[in-house]
């Protein structure tokens, strides 16, 4: 990743961090408010970052994934379901609870990546539509299942919205966190510390293993990696299914992590932003995760700027409008696409089926 | 001795054509064995089964006297068996080491072992002496070095039967001559090579057995000591060829076109084309010969009005069209045959009837009142099809699913069959078989007879001593010469397309015709 893109970055979460500073450090020490931002920034950048990871696996394999909203929003769903299942129809205990219900939003996310491999590899359906052929069924299906279940009388729940089993607790990072006022942003949930780890992983098995080796070849070239003897369906289904199995765990974000409750069209847009995220890092992992914080920065000021909504000055009073600060992410978002911070070029065979 | 590989009765049917038709074919240790044929004929085909992409419907195949079962490419690797395909098989994103290591990776502790295979690629070039660089990007190297990496890919593998499949298309003269080098070098050292092409003298020079397919069989295999060009055409196309143009001397006319101190740019703003003058009158050929990228696809850009040039005038019938569009120069009587006939000279998902009217959609008889006649549209394609020979089961099928020779057919006939005062033909018979380039060249020589002035540029040395009638010679985007073919030799005209001083060249017999300005 250049050192431009990289600057930009740097810059933008330095001015958002820095906004929030110059409005609430009369009241607090500007160190806490820093750490604080960090914080959110890393936590509320976990389904992004997982968002675009899952994007990364697909379109390195040549396959363009726009479902990442719809695995995502599906997976919050089930995987919100299946914990209160669990913890009030089989009286689990919460925290084992809410682990199914981790596993069953994956399990969400690589079933519809199963779905989308079916589509644009087998039936080599335009990818474009496959993929919103997922949001559609997303939301359709969240949406009518969520009213079926918990407010029909006569359903499962007998028409009461069940006690949920709360959120993943949150875990010290060993060593990180006994540093003196910084250890606080190392203290995070689970999903949120496993997504920075699979930024690593992925990168190593992108780039280090034989899996990605072949995985880059098949979304570059996929007639060479046939000429060579591999088995270019095999990959692309391979690797669209983790996706969705990483884009599933950011599903299990907004319900098990964030909060513990699911509103329809709850993912807001994020997997869309996701995308972007993996656009602007290049379809690197590392420049993802990078492009990932800053979309996390502009939503944790929007979060962090609510306690300081008296401090604002006069002069910048549209800034207590949250929806103002809530266009940020968005308004980023536009800006990288345009292009005008540099270009990317995506893999040469992303969203072509291949023909064999 | 029992061959290394042998092929029998091998049949082949895709949907509508019988590709391969019992055909026969043996390679044996060491030898280079030329297989020839049009395009169309099955020759890709027939490759394409030994090396596992296809399988046959019938037939078998024999390695070291063995029968061979191939389902997918890896069978064929494991047997020894190498391919280098027309279109090169490598990740322009991937360094050379990555791209041989495809496919068959060396690990070490689970991770790709870069470090042993760039040793093994390294060890590889040097006992064949194949020059590549392994760390290098693929995307960065010339065409020749991008077939070397195929070739050392294949080798790297352990390959005793090489598959080189029109390996020479793509590559200028000194190229070719590398790779024949490399190829005897090959086959020194055991490895036995396919040689597939439709040029008539590198079989000769190189090849110690040839077979020809037609139509999807085997016509015969020669030795290249018992025939000649001619012989093994007619054997190519089933019928005599004329592999000489026949044409009469140039009548010169008027200069239709006039390019005075003409700079023109390339993509990245470098000065492709650097103060050029010359002109073209009518009634004769002039021949563009130059080492492709010398500027000769900027030039004709400009000519043509697809590129504005930086600085310099193009006259065309004595207007000044320096700056114009391609329709205006279209409307006065230009016609151009481009480089890529996929990308710029068809629309390929087209039918062919509405390919060939993309320049005259817009004019009566075919557009009246914003509305295309199809009537009108109809009539000229069965026209245009019967007269310039153009195979097809019926004009409404997409361009794209017509054969090379058969493209570029639509193109000429669109591009002739306006009224045509200047012919631009850029590479027009490029990756074409023999008889394609037999008509195209036919139709070149009519239309000059006709009255109109030709420019052909042409990366093909024999193409352009074949017609034209003075020769301007492009090096570095400027014109270094303009000579009679009649008075110049292929090794004076190869020295100077490689950037030797014209005095040096004719050491000052007097040879050159200055251009007439």
């Amino acid at each position: 990743m250049e050192y431009r893109r990289l600057g930009f970055i740097a810059l933008i979460i330095i001015v958002l961090i820095g906004v929030v500073v110059l409005i609430g450090g009369g009241q607090i020490s500007p160190a806490v408010i820093i750490v604080s931002m960090l914080a959110t920034t890393i936590a509320v950048a976990t389904p992004l970052t997982l968002g675009a990871l899952c994007g990364i696996y697909c379109e390195r394999a040549g396959v363009v994934n726009i479902g990442i909203e719809g695995m995502m929003l599906a997976a919050a769903f089930f995987g919100w379901f299946g914990a209160i299942y669990m913890n009030t129809i089989l009286e689990m205990s919460p925290l084992p609870s809410l682990i199914v219900g981790v596993l069953i939003a994956m399990l969400t996310g690589g079933l519809l990546g199963l779905l989308h491999a079916v589509l644009s590899v087998t039936y080599k359906v335009d990818q474009i539509i496959g993929g919103t052929v997922i949001n559609i069924l997303a939301i359709g299906v969240s949406g009518f299942l969520n009213r079926q279940l918990f407010f029909e009388s006569g359903s499962v729940f007998g028409g009461q919205i069940p006690h949920a089993p709360g959120v993943l607790p949150r875990l010290q990072v060993p060593f990180l966190v006994d540093i003196p006022v910084f250890g606080k942003v190392f203290e995070q949930q689970p999903i949120a510390i496993t997504a920075i780890i699979l930024v690593v992983v992925t990168h190593f098995v992108l780039f280090r293993t034989r899996w990605g080796l072949r995985t880059r070849a098949v979304g570059e070239h996929p007639r060479a990696a046939d000429t060579v003897g591999i088995n270019v369906f095999r990959m692309r289904y391979a690797n669209v299914i983790i996706g969705g199995l990483i884009a599933g765990l950011g599903g299990a974000y907004f319900t098990l992590e964030s909060v513990p409750s699911f509103e329809p069209l709850m993912t807001n847009g994020r997997g869309f932003i996701a995308l972007a995220a993996m656009i602007f890092g290049n379809w690197s992992p590392f420049g993802a995760w990078a492009a990932a914080l800053v979309f996390g920065a502009a939503q944790a000021l929007q979060i962090n700027l609510q306690f300081f909504r008296e401090l604002i000055p006069p002069q910048w009073a549209f800034l207590q409008q949250s929806y103002v600060v809530g266009l940020v992410p968005y308004i980023l978002t536009m800006l990288i696409l345009t292009g005008i911070i540099g270009r990317t070029t995506p893999p040469a065979a992303d969203g072509i089926a291949y023909e064999k | 001795m029992t061959p290394v590989l042998e092929v029998r009765g091998i049949s082949k049917q895709f949907p509508g054509v019988l590709a391969n038709d019992r055909v026969d074919f043996d390679l044996n240790a060491g030898e280079i064995h030329a297989l020839l044929g049009e395009n169309g004929a099955g020759k890709t085909t027939l490759m394409n089964v030994l090396y596992g992409l296809y399988s046959p419907d019938s037939g078998e195949i024999i390695r070291k006297g063995q029968a061979a079962i191939m389902r997918s490419p890896k069978d064929a690797i494991a047997l020894g068996i190498g391919m280098v395909h027309q279109h090169f098989m490598l990740i322009p994103v991937f360094t050379v080491t990555e791209n041989i290591m495809l496919g068959s990776e060396t690990l070490k502790n689970g991770q790709l072992d870069r470090k042993a295979v760039s040793a093994r690629v390294s060890e590889l070039s040097q006992q064949y002496g194949l020059e590549i660089d392994p760390e290098a990007f693929v995307r960065d190297l010339p065409v020749g070095v991008q077939q070397r990496v195929e070739i050392v890919k294949a080798l790297y593998r352990n390959a005793e039967v090489l598959i080189l499949d029109e390996p020479t298309a793509v590559l200028t003269p000194q190229e070719v001559e590398d790779l024949i080098k490399i190829m005897r070098e090959l086959t020194a050292k055991g490895v036995s090579i396919i040689f597939i092409t439709h040029k008539l003298k590198e079989v000769l020079a190189i090849a110690d057995r040839v077979t020809v397919m037609r139509a999807g069989k085997v016509v015969g295999t020669v030795a290249p000591a018992e025939t000649d060009e001619a012989q093994l055409a007619a054997m190519m196309v089933g019928r005599e060829v004329i592999l000489e143009v026949e044409k009469g001397p140039a009548k010169p006319g008027e200069e239709v076109m006039q390019v005075r101190d003409l700079v023109v740019t390339d993509q990245r703003g470098l000065k492709a084309v650097q103060g050029v003058t010359f002109s073209v009158r009518s009634g004769e050929v002039l021949g563009v010969a130059g080492v492709q990228g010398n500027g000769q696809t900027e030039l004709v850009e400009a000519l043509t009005g697809l590129r504005q040039p930086q600085s310099g005038q193009i006259l065309f019938s004595g207007e000044d069209m320096t700056d114009k569009t391609p329709r205006p120069l279209m409307e006065n009587g230009l016609s151009h045959i481009p480089e890529d006939r996929q990308r710029h000279g068809l629309v390929m998902p087209y039918p062919i009837a509405d390919n060939l009217v993309l320049c005259t959609y817009y004019l009566p008889p075919f557009g009246v009142n914003f509305v295309i006649r199809n009537t009108a549209v109809d009539e000229n394609a069965r026209k245009l099809v019967h007269d310039f020979d153009i195979r097809t089961p019926s004009p409404y099928v997409p361009t794209s699913t017509l054969s090379g020779g058969n493209q570029q057919k639509v193109i000429v006939a669109r591009e002739l069959s306006r009224p045509v005062r200047l012919l631009i033909a850029n590479q027009p018979t490029r990756g074409l078989d023999v008889g394609s380039i037999e008509y195209i060249h036919s139709q070149i020589v009519h239309i000059r007879d006709k009255g109109a002035a030709v420019l052909l540029v042409s990366a093909e040395l024999d193409e352009i001593m074949a017609l034209s009638d003075r020769i301007a010679v492009m090096y570095r985007g400027q014109i270094v010469a303009i000579v009679d073919p009649d008075q110049v030799t292929r090794a004076q005209l190869g020295l100077l397309m490689a950037g030797v001083s014209k005095d040096e060249v004719f050491k000052g017999n007097g040879k050159v015709v200055e251009p007439a300005a």
